[in-house]
């Protein structure tokens, strides 16, 4: 009885959740009649690409996702990288006043990135960087959430697998890739994951960095699209839309666990 | 500490060779410190650190982002902001957006959390689907809820028609468009919430409920009593956390409302980017993200000394 009014809630829950997405699917199959049709249309009559093709002639739709796929790429290994590199040596190697680095990097975590905008902004224009990959990509590099992370992990690897790998001759590079990195692999692949999702959304630096529409990337030529085709033009917008949700919407399905395991990471440690 | 001592006295009595070493060993481990941390650290200086001071300089100038001219005027710019009568306007939509979205987001998540976490058939399927909203662009959110809340052709029309009422002015009318960004980000971040609260309810102990449940406590009563009391941390980590992302929130704003119909969307964050980069004064935007980073600082420092007293507890 009580399970019967659970299940009810849960199935409305679903539906809620999930219906505005297959709807916006449906929509980039539509045409412009059937979805201003009233009373409502619910099913495209054809499906065809027509909407996707209108994006392209819109916009460089192919370069808009090159774009978006090779800053999320290059940004999320970088970023990965430096993230390692500063947590091992953070934890292995012994420096004085080690802590104080340390302490750049957790305090970063409570510094906005929004009130580092406008200086950053002026810095990249200045070097005229603006319409630039490394304009869009090098501001953002730094990883503090990463480092953190890792240096956690890193933390819990016992010394002597390090101590036996430097007597056998190792050194740092090939203690951390030999050595830490095979050890800490759920712990990367989740910031790794967190990062692809995040650089992927990013919106609003690229905005201000890209000026052009040959840098732009998903989010970005999104707003762009709406701006050249105007508010209603829904089955063109919707179809660009679906472009930009679908691949972080496989990535969840596919990599659920661990993605999620980075996402609420913070209230673990925290 | 005794053996930080003796360690000492153990240095200072080596032979002059082996603290060469020493010596010469430290300075290879700055070396390596330097290679490997110091990349990350010099990016983390330059474009989080340097930005940080640097907006608090600008923040005193009469200054246009892209012009060679700029006038300091000390606290000028606080005191315009203070004494704009738009800005205790902002102030009221950015609490009242925080509000909404903090507590409507706990208290929807805290009952879905509550339903997932009773051993029902497919349940799992419904948690992948509640979280799926929260891996998703903000812009690209903003759009597909924009065509769903369209008064004219929208999917909530005929939804609200079933139940025999009218689509509300959504876009063009005060308050509903805050209404529609709050519900959007709601429906964003539930999933979120819930899972969250999930993991916090799977770690109250079996037993503890079967034994409040054999001393005749019923379902409410173990709830306030014993799962409740638990939930606590996570609730104030949610607190925190969500205050935080309301606070800056900008992508579905941007995207729905671009801060309309006449500025009732506009936000403390979204009044720095106007200001900033559509009005272009970049001083004035720079004082209005100051302003936000206090509130923000503000809402860190309360976390801060809860956690203490959290630990000077147990």
């Amino acid at each position: 009885m009580l399970d019967g009014g659970l299940y009810v809630t849960l199935v409305i829950a679903a539906l809620v959740m999930a219906f505005p997405l297959i709807w916006m699917l449906l929509a980039s199959f539509k045409t412009t009649p059937e979805i201003s049709a009233v009373p409502i249309q619910w099913l495209p009559q054809e499906w065809n690409l027509d909407n996707f093709i209108a994006v392209a002639n819109s916009i460089p739709i192919g370069r808009m996702i090159f774009n978006s796929v090779f800053i999320t790429v290059v940004s999320t290994f970088l970023k990965v990288m430096l993230g390692l590199a500063c947590a091992y040596a953070l934890v292995f190697v012994d420096i004085p006043f080690k802590n104080v680095a340390f302490m750049i990097v957790l305090f970063t975590l409570l510094i906005p990135g929004q009130i580092t905008i406008i200086p950053n902004y002026v810095l990249v224009a200045g070097l005229d960087w603006t319409n630039t990959y490394l304009g869009i990509i090098l501001p953002g590099l730094a990883s503090a959430f990463g480092t953190f992370l890792f240096r956690q992990q890193f933390m819990q690897v016992p010394r002597s697998l390090l101590e036996a790998a430097e007597l056998d001759g190792a050194g740092h590079l090939r203690r951390l890739f030999r050595v830490v990195v095979p050890i800490s692999v759920p712990t990367i692949a989740a910031v790794t994951l967190v990062t692809v999702v995040g650089e992927w959304n990013e919106y609003l630096w690229p905005s201000l960095v890209a000026k052009s529409p040959d840098l732009m990337t998903l989010p970005v030529g999104l707003t762009h699209l709406q701006d050249l085709e105007g508010i209603q033009n829904w089955g063109v917008l919707l179809a660009a839309t679906t472009l930009l949700t679908l691949p972080m919407l496989a990535i969840f399905l596919i990599l659920q666990r661990r993605l999620v395991a980075g996402l609420t990471a913070g209230a673990v440690t925290g | 500490m005794s053996s930080h001592a003796l360690l000492s006295a153990a240095q200072s009595a080596a032979p002059p060779g082996r603290r060469a070493a020493r010596r010469k060993k430290l300075w290879r481990n700055i070396g390596v410190f330097a290679l490997l941390a110091g990349p990350n650290l010099a990016i983390l200086l330059i474009f989080t650190y340097r930005p940080m001071f640097l907006s608090f300089y600008y923040s005193m100038l009469n200054w246009n982002i892209g012009s060679d001219f700029a006038q300091f005027i000390g606290f000028g710019n606080y005191v315009e902001w203070f004494n704009d009568p738009e800005s205790a306007r902002i102030l009221g939509t950015t609490l009242l957006y925080t509000i909404a979205t903090v507590a409507g987001g706990m208290a929807l998540g805290l009952a879905l959390a509550l339903a997932l976490n009773r051993k029902l058939f497919g349940r799992g399927i419904v948690r992948t689907i509640t979280f799926a909203p929260y891996v998703l662009s903000g812009i690209a959110v903003g759009f597909l809820w924009m065509y769903i809340f369209n008064p004219n052709i929208g999917l909530l029309r005929t939804v609200l028609g079933w139940f025999g009422i009218s689509s509300p002015p959504w876009f063009t009318q005060e308050p509903w468009p805050l209404i529609m960004i709050i519900i959007v980000t709601l429906w964003k971040h539930v999933g979120y919430v819930a899972l969250i609260y999930l993991a916090g309810l799977q770690s109250v102990p079996q037993d503890l409920r079967d034994a409040a449940a054999l001393d005749g406590a019923g379902t409410l009563r173990v709830f306030r009593g014993i799962v409740l009391p638990l939930l606590g941390p996570i609730t104030f980590f949610l607190l925190i956390t969500l205050t935080l992302s309301a606070l800056q929130s900008f992508d579905l704003i941007r995207s729905m409302t671009n801060g309309g119909p006449l500025g009732s969307t506009k936000t403390l964050m979204y009044q720095v980017y106007v200001e900033g980069f559509q009005i272009g004064r970049g001083g004035y935007g720079s004082a209005v993200a100051t302003i936000l980073f206090v509130i923000l600082l503000a809402v860190t420092a309360i976390q801060m000394k809860f956690v203490e007293r959290r630990v000077h507890y147990q």
